[in-house]
């Protein structure tokens, strides 16, 4: 019995991790920029958020 | 500005933390009762109810989803309005979610142990009791997005973030997996069958660890250490970059459960890809709770709630190494199916989930009562006694994991394999004890914090009401010119939770569509026929009694595992299995390939008393097989809804000719028994299950 991957058959299946890799990829990077950016002041004022009750 | 009053309510938090001590007492014994069956099978007590495999779904569900669920809700009843600066959106539907979730419980422990179960883990129950949990999930997240509405503070604490995207994401994954169309009130067909099935089952299994034992409770250690500790979060940066690579990466883990089995080769990659990534950010959450510590480290000495914060950052960042380890497939072929994982995944629940639970009680019922916590050397008495428990625990299932993983895989220089399945059954018998042991006197610690929890309660004064006052949102805020996008998002929960959703529904989309859409393409092996009447039958009696929570049914391509138990499965052998029944853990063989090894009348006495025909087995009895006479009023049900699936049974099939078929081939197994001496009436359930079990594997056996 020959078993096939019938996920081969698939036209352009190749694209998908791709496509899905680069929407991560670029998400990530822009989420590095802004935290890299982001105002030193703001940053402290959101982390005491809790203990100012 | 003028300031607004309002207040706190803390009944509804103190109600959750109850309810969360009770289910961690009641699911924690459920589970040391099955860790001693597994020793002792006579515990079983040959009653159905009390059986293995009704009960240890029942301890799965009751740790991860009363015991875990209540605290999650406690969490977030105690901290949204807190960092939001607002009380609960709403009072009335707080309460309609408490007693709807306690509800739930309780019901799902009833039918577990009745046998109405739909066989996929740590979503087992039926579709009623999914429709409840759906009424239930949706009122909390109306609560919950609510308060975050009418909030007085215009940033979203990182907390309130875990909280939305891990509500987003359990919805979507219970919706999914909870697919079904039902034949009878108590009993339903999944929507996928057999590789779909297993892909879908576990994107959601994976994810229920994720999104319910993982991000939920990053939002609560986001929260309550830094509480505990009086200092801010080591680093608000860390935990952005955090929070969006965890929820991105999580969704895809789930293939790393199918290493090696029939699933498409380009899923089982795709899972270990991403498995090995989220070391990052899982390291990143568990580094960013420690150093919040730093400069405190002496604190950690003296207050009890730090200690339990630290343990369970630490196993967080163990089990989180160990995760993505396991999901290499070197790895994964001797890990997989064995005690190793057991190991692994109460690493996780008992000191990352317990402990921080523990930690979090510690710090709350004293705060909310007004007083100190009646007794810190107890307290640290209960973290040590929790510690012992849980190495008493934990290395004995690693042992006993690899143990058996070994022996399983060892052959003769002659090329036989070297044991035989009972051989590694027996030589894990010590270990089960052991953990057994373990468990309980984690339980015993747990009993310790009552008491001093209740000891607590006597000293102090319940604050039900906490009177606060804060300047309203301005309507029209203005960001300052610099903001960037992130900030944007920051003060926007709508979009958060558009977002988050966006996030992992790519990673479920890409991975489940592809095997979805290609059902038609699935290569149905000509000789693969669909169940006969009485297998279906015998095969629901499987799935009723829980066997999968010990026998896989699937041969993964090893030298070993082929010599042991035949030809490796396919994927086209399962076309017709609604729910798939691969398992995940090998306490007793796999099955894939049984039917035909044993004739009907060692089945027959197998059943009836295990060590009977195999000594030294650890399986319970099930005696009521062979009392119960085999329901067949829903059969005709049952062929109708297989036919909507595309099951070719003949037309009107289920009408008559069904039954028909169904005595025929039940008379001709009862001949055969009776022509070894054993006499029993056809309509038994056993005989049922013996033609489930003779069916297993056979299509394929047959076309060589």
């Amino acid at each position: 019995m020959k078993f096939r991957n019938y996920l081969e058959t698939m036209t352009g299946i190749g694209i998908y991790p791709l496509i899905s890799l680069l929407i991560f990829f670029i998400f990530f990077v822009g989420c590095l920029i802004y935290v890299f950016k982001a105002d030193n002041n703001k940053m402290e004022e959101m982390k005491n958020i809790p203990l100012d009750e | 500005m003028e300031l607004e009053k309002f207040s706190y309510d803390n009944r509804i938090s103190r109600a959750f933390a109850f309810a969360t001590i009770f289910w961690a007492v009641v699911g924690m014994l459920v589970g040391v009762i099955a860790a001693f069956q597994l020793a002792f099978p006579a515990l079983n007590l040959d009653i159905a109810e009390t059986t293995f495999g009704r009960i240890r779904p029942l301890h799965t569900n009751a740790v991860i989803f009363a015991f875990v669920g209540n605290g999650i809700f406690t969490a977030v009843y105690y901290s949204f309005p807190r960092v939001l600066k607002t009380r609960m959106y709403s009072d009335k539907l707080g309460w309609v979610h408490f007693w709807g979730w306690q509800f739930i419980i309780v019901l799902a422990a009833v039918t577990l142990l009745m046998g109405f179960t739909v066989s996929k883990e740590y979503a087992e129950l039926e579709w009623p009791l999914d429709i409840l949990i759906t009424i239930v999930w949706v009122i909390f997240g109306i609560n919950m997005f609510g308060t975050v509405l009418i909030r007085r503070e215009r940033h979203l604490y990182v907390g309130v973030w875990f909280f939305l995207a891990s509500w987003v994401t359990v919805a979507m994954l219970h919706i999914v997996n909870s697919l079904a169309i039902p034949v009878s009130f108590t009993k339903s067909y999944s929507a996928f069958a057999g590789v779909q099935d297993a892909l879908v089952q576990w994107w959601y299994g994976h994810n229920a660890v994720a999104f319910f034992l993982t991000t939920p409770y990053l939002g609560l250690m986001y929260y309550f250490v830094p509480k505990a500790a009086n200092r801010p979060i080591y680093s608000y940066r860390l935990s952005i970059v955090h929070f969006w690579s965890l929820i991105f990466l999580y969704i895809w883990a789930g293939p790393h459960h199918l290493l090696y089995t029939a699933l498409p080769e380009w899923a089982q990659s795709l899972g270990t890809v991403f498995s090995i990534m989220l070391i990052l950010p899982s390291w990143g959450g568990m580094l960013n709770g420690l150093f919040t510590l730093r400069g405190a480290w002496d604190k950690v000495r003296t207050e009890p709630v730090l200690k339990f914060f630290v343990v369970a950052l630490t196993c967080y960042g163990m089990a989180t190494l160990e995760g993505p380890l396991l999901s290499l497939k070197n790895v994964s072929s001797y890990s997989h199916y064995t005690d190793w994982i057991v190991a692994h995944v109460h690493v996780g629940a008992l000191g990352w989930n317990g402990f921080l639970t523990f930690g979090m009680m510690y710090w709350l019922i004293p705060k909310i009562y007004r007083t100190e916590l009646y007794s810190k050397k107890l307290a640290s008495t209960h973290f040590w006694i929790g510690t012992l428990g849980m190495i008493l625990y934990a290395i004995p299932m690693y042992w006993s994991g690899f143990k058996q993983s070994l022996m399983w895989k060892s052959f003769t220089p002659e090329g036989q394999l070297t044991y035989t399945f009972m051989d590694s059954v027996q030589s894990v018998i010590p270990f089960y004890i052991l953990r057994a042991i373990g468990g309980t006197i984690y339980l015993a610690g747990v009993i310790l914090m009552i008491y001093n929890l209740y000891k607590t309660t006597k000293i102090g004064s319940f604050e039900a009401e906490v009177e606060m006052q804060a300047p309203p949102l301005e309507k029209t805020y203005k960001a300052p010119a610099k903001a960037h996008w992130h900030s944007w998002i920051e003060r926007r929960p709508t979009q958060l939770l558009v977002a988050s959703f966006i996030v992992v529904a790519i990673g479920g989309a890409v991975e489940i569509i592809p095997t979805m859409l290609v059902k038609s393409n699935i290569p149905t092996i000509a000789s693969v026929k669909p169940y006969t009447p009485l297998e279906l039958q015998g095969r629901d009696i499987y799935i009723r009694e829980g066997c999968y929570t010990c026998h896989s049914q699937m041969i993964r391509p090893f030298r070993d595992e082929v010599a042991r138990y035949g030809e490796y499965s396919k994927a086209g052998e399962f076309v017709y299995d609604r729910p798939h029944q691969w398992g995940s853990k090998r306490t007793g063989p796999d099955l894939a390939r049984e039917g035909g090894k044993n004739p009907n009348s060692w089945h027959f006495n197998h059943m009836l008393d295990p060590r009977s025909t195999s000594p030294g087995s650890i399986m319970p009895a099930y005696p009521w097989l062979f009392e119960n006479d085999l329901n067949n009023k829903t059969l005709p049900d049952k062929i109708r809804v297989m036919q909507k699936f595309g099951v070719p049974y003949e037309k009107d099939y289920g009408k008559a000719k069904a039954q028909e078929d169904l005595d025929k081939q039940a008379q001709t197994i009862t001949d055969d028994l009776k022509a070894n001496k054993i006499n029993i009436s056809s309509k038994k359930e056993i005989i049922a299950v013996i033609a489930y079990l003779q069916r297993l594997g056979k299509d394929i056996k047959a076309e060589k």
